[in-house]
């Protein structure tokens, strides 16, 4: 009945610390070649630990059994189909993952001397210059770790051109469909948030845009496409009526799989923007983390950004650290230039015209998905999609079915499920994005297992309630792990003697 | 396909678009290229490097030893390719390393919880400082001078717009270790955390229970942070403080340029609601199985939005799995006994050079070299394939003719003797 699964065993095993045992060693050091040193006489006795209380004692083949049984515990895009709506779960390609072990990557540190560091720092230009391609802004920073640390970086940015021009001003707008790293990001920069509600057609309502935005209003943080995968075609008036007032637009990349070589944010009034070089550029997201978050910015913002920027100085890169309007540091060194390293060479096998068709392909998927799904689930929006498409349960819910639960159901058929419940505006949202690497015959699965769930909504309801039922581990109570946290293994108290 | 979506090419489904934001040009990109002319192109970067050369560079980033078995971990797809655990019952490979590593954060650093791991140490520093700002509703935070100079920047960075005004106090021009009577002197009532590294920047070992005790007396909470790892295999875990956070890039994280590596937070279990990042918790599943899964998540952005904790989205969980599964393999003997190799090379190499600073140090010392510059050392050694340490002046300009040696149990006897030769 289901084509794509079928169980197996699935390996027990304990915790690392249940499993130890005194003397056991999985690592060798090398001979010492000097004499050895007292750690007392050397660093004072006060100074000194006895032992880490309770820290594993594991051989070699137990550490690669732990992991690998681990690791069978998980779902991967490896795996098969990871639609995860605004995550972009697409192929990692495994050249990206050869090149970044490169030992005089791998081992470069980041002190080391420019002159011996050349090939990073062209690494990293090469990077910069293709987004700033890609996005049509006029410079980038790539020193933030994640997209959060993105946006936190971008609206600094914002902060200090205001500043600049002798007024921080107030308030950044937030529509109600965004992620929620985004009202956090504006509140952690000092700024109040102000939410701005959806049109019927799921995109920014522009009355209300005009309505709101005055000299109190330092950004609009936008996402492009938005979370419903709707393009925002009023964004070019949106720009005006923010540019209008002396504020900017500050655009959340996360959705840019919907655009790279189709538009571009510089050539739609985006002042500032940050990528996700772990969704867009398929750098592995690795269960969460790392990532990379540049910052995409125009001219004006320029002068604002991270300290140190690369130069050219004759024939060789240097950083320059010179640069009296930056808003400083927001991580040490350059940021994660591994995840760097993975995302160029992404871009050098696509090339321009392959970066496209990934685009294509990519709304290409969401939109046969959409089609095959729409006569099984409710559409909220009915405005084109781009990469990714958002039902809702509203007809699953009529038998007591949340989209929590078709998602369990999922699990059943072989796939991770979509996005639960987000974006905010869509009750009970299925947020589902194929993303472009994934084939007609996955796509075809996947639409399929969730038409035999609509299916098993009106005959067997208590089926899609309690699922999943062939996991290792059925549905996991998550409101007593809130409601008293174990946060840590701690041993078991020693038993009492009987009397 | 596309008949299924009602389109005679995949480029109607972008007709919708206004015409004015499109792109009406290709790319100005080079084609796509082959695996085999992207790898020669890579191989031919990474030779522009520093291949080949021994280093004595630390400075918050140090060469270790990264046993193999780390990378057959971590190269598992199931690993690699999955998304944050959100999902728990297919995610329990992630969930329970993350409950493991939270577990072994602990016991290294004496804290009752760690989160799942935060970007990296010089950001989980600015994020532990508004831990303590929230858990105390003071505003102030006084930093050491001796704390990492690039991680004062990124506080600076990160304070700047918060109302959270950053002072900094200095070092003992003797020892090198935080001067007590200064920062006695700037703590005040307002002072919500006190931020100091042990190894210090100098790599000196500061004493934890004299500044928690002076911060303690002034209703200040400290934030212990450090940046060598390793140290922990031998130095006293900092268990007068009330927060702890720290870089894990020794634990088997390759250097990389400066990243990724992973941060981490830990802290005393009454302050685990003001803590930012994910936190794994045990729980069970419908059929009383022990099981794990994302918890507390109502301090986190997605959430709370903008009342949250953090804007922290993610943790760098790959990277933590390295740091978890190095600590599974060397475990309780191995990390004391590879401190205790870090700490004989270092005394070996100090024993040639002459010290800046007189105070108990584990593997890193500022040397002060006399009659030569730290650049001509440098240049000497870069002759022999030796990096040699980083000079000061650059972050001190107190220290400018000083420079911040490191040696780990990768740094061989003769180089260190090579070292020794070009102070001469």
């Amino acid at each position: 009945m289901i084509d794509k699964v079928r169980s197996h065993p699935t390996q027990n095993e304990p915790l690392l610390f249940e499993i130890s045992s005194p003397g056991k060693v999985g690592y060798q050091l090398p001979e010492l070649d000097v004499p050895p040193v007292v750690p007392e006489s050397a660093l004072g006795a006060r100074h000194v630990r006895t032992e880490i209380e309770g820290f594993p004692e594991v051989s070699e083949v137990e550490v690669i059994r732990h992991f690998t049984r681990l690791s069978s515990w998980n779902y991967a895009i490896d795996l098969g189909m990871y639609p995860l709506g605004s995550c972009t779960m697409k192929y990692n390609p495994r050249l990206n993952e050869m090149v970044a072990r490169l030992e005089g990557l791998a081992w470069a540190h980041p002190y080391q001397p420019e002159a011996l560091s050349q090939g990073a720092l062209e690494i990293i230009a090469a990077l910069e210059a293709a987004l700033r391609e890609v996005t049509g802004m006029d410079a980038v920073t790539l020193q933030p770790a994640a997209g959060a640390h993105g946006e936190l970086t971008g609206i600094l940015l914002v902060r200090a051109l205001l500043e600049s021009r002798g007024n921080p001003r107030k308030k950044v707008l937030v529509p109600d469909s965004a992620h929620g790293t985004n009202p956090a990001t504006a509140a952690m920069v000092g700024y109040a948030v102000q939410p701005i509600g959806s049109g019927p057609d799921g995109r920014v309502d522009l009355a209300a845009l005009a309505r709101l935005v005055d000299e109190d209003t330092a950004a609009l943080m936008v996402t492009n496409p938005n979370t419903l995968g709707v393009f925002e075609n009023g964004i070019l008036q949106a720009a005006e009526i923010l540019h209008a007032k002396g504020a900017l637009v500050y655009m959340d990349g996360a959705n840019m799989n919907a655009l790279v070589g189709i538009a571009r944010p510089g050539d739609f009034g985006v002042d500032v923007m940050h990528l996700n070089l772990h969704k867009t550029f398929s750098t592995p997201h690795g269960g969460g983390g790392p990532g990379c978050g540049p910052v995409c910015v125009k001219q004006h913002l320029e002068p604002f950004l991270p300290t140190p920027r690369l130069r050219r100085h004759g024939e060789e890169w240097t950083w320059d650290y010179n640069r009296p309007h930056s808003i400083g540091r927001v991580r040490a060194f350059y940021g994660n230039f591994g995840v760097m390293v993975r995302a160029l060479a992404y871009i050098m096998a696509h090339g321009g015209p392959g970066l496209r068709n990934a685009t294509i392909d990519a709304v290409l998927n969401a939109n046969y998905l959409r089609k095959r799904l729409e006569p099984y689930f409710d559409l909220p929006y009915q405005a084109p999609n781009m990469h990714e498409v958002v039902f809702s349960d509203a007809r699953q819910a009529q038998k007591g079915i949340r989209t929590g639960d078709i998602a369990k159901r999922l699990i059943d058929y072989g796939f991770h499920p979509y996005t639960v419940s987000f974006p905010l505006i869509v009750h009970g949202a299925m947020m589902i994005e194929p993303t472009e690497t994934e084939s007609k015959q996955e796509l075809d699965l996947f639409a399929d297992a969730l038409i035999a769930i609509a299916r098993e909504v009106e005959t067997h309801p208590e089926l899609v309630k309690s699922a999943p039922h062939t996991t290792r581990t059925s549905r996991v109570d998550e409101v007593s792990a809130a409601r008293k946290p174990v946060l840590r293994w701690r041993p078991a108290p020693p038993r009492q003697a009987a009397d | 396909m596309l008949d299924v979506c009602g389109a005679r090419a995949a480029e109607d489904l972008f007709s919708h678009l206004p015409t004015d934001v499109r792109l009406h040009r290709p790319l100005d990109l080079p084609p796509g290229q082959s695996e085999y002319s992207i790898a020669a192109q890579f191989r031919e970067w990474a030779e522009r490097m520093g291949n080949g050369f021994a280093s004595f560079l630390g400075a918050g980033v140090y060469t270790h030893f990264r046993p193999v078995v780390v990378d057959t971990i971590v190269s598992r797809g199931e690993f690699l390719t999955s998304y944050t655990p959100y999902q728990a019952e297919i995610s329990q490979g992630t969930l329970t390393a993350i409950f493991e590593f939270q577990s072994m954060i602990c016991q290294l650093t004496g804290m009752d919880v760690a989160n799942a791991s935060m970007y990296d140490g010089s950001t989980a520093a600015p994020e532990a400082a508004m831990m303590a700002v929230r858990a105390t509703g003071k505003s102030r935070v006084l930093a050491a001078r001796s704390v990492h100079p690039e991680y004062r920047e990124v506080l600076h960075t990160y304070a700047r717009y918060q109302g959270l005004p950053v002072a900094e106090f200095g070092y003992d021009a003797d020892t090198g270790l935080a001067d007590l009577a200064e920062l006695e002197a700037k703590l005040d009532g307002d002072t919500a955390a006190v931020l100091m590294q042990s190894p210090n920047f100098f790599g000196g070992i500061e004493d934890v229970r004299a500044v928690a005790e002076l911060a303690h007396a002034r209703g200040a909470l400290l934030v212990f942070l450090f940046t060598e790892a390793v140290s922990l295999g031998l130095l006293r875990p900092p268990a007068e403080a009330d927060i702890v956070a720290g870089e894990l890039q020794s634990f088997a994280i390759s250097p990389t340029y400066g990243g990724p590596f992973a941060g981490v937070i830990a802290a005393k279990e009454k302050f685990l609601r003001q803590m930012p990042g994910r936190l794994a918790g045990e729980t069970r599943d419908a059929a009383g199985r022990r099981a794990f899964c994302l918890t507390l998540s109502t301090r986190e952005q997605h959430i709370r939005r903008e009342k949250a904790t953090s804007n922290i989205c993610t943790n760098q969980a790959l990277v933590a799995l390295m740091a978890t599964v190095f600590m599974s393999l060397y475990g309780k003997q191995g990390l004391r006994e590879l401190a205790g190799q870090n700490l004989a090379k270092a005394h070996y190499l100090a024993a040639k050079v002459p010290l800046r600073f007189r105070a108990p140090f584990f593997n890193e010392f500022v040397a002060q070299p006399r009659g030569k510059s730290p650049e001509a050392i440098n240049a000497r050694l870069l002759e022999r394939k030796i990096i040699g340490g980083l000079p000061l002046g650059r972050f001190y300009p107190e220290l400018d003719g000083c420079l911040l040696l490191c040696a780990t149990e990768m740094a061989r006897r003769e180089q260190m003797d090579l070292l020794a030769e070009a102070f001469v």
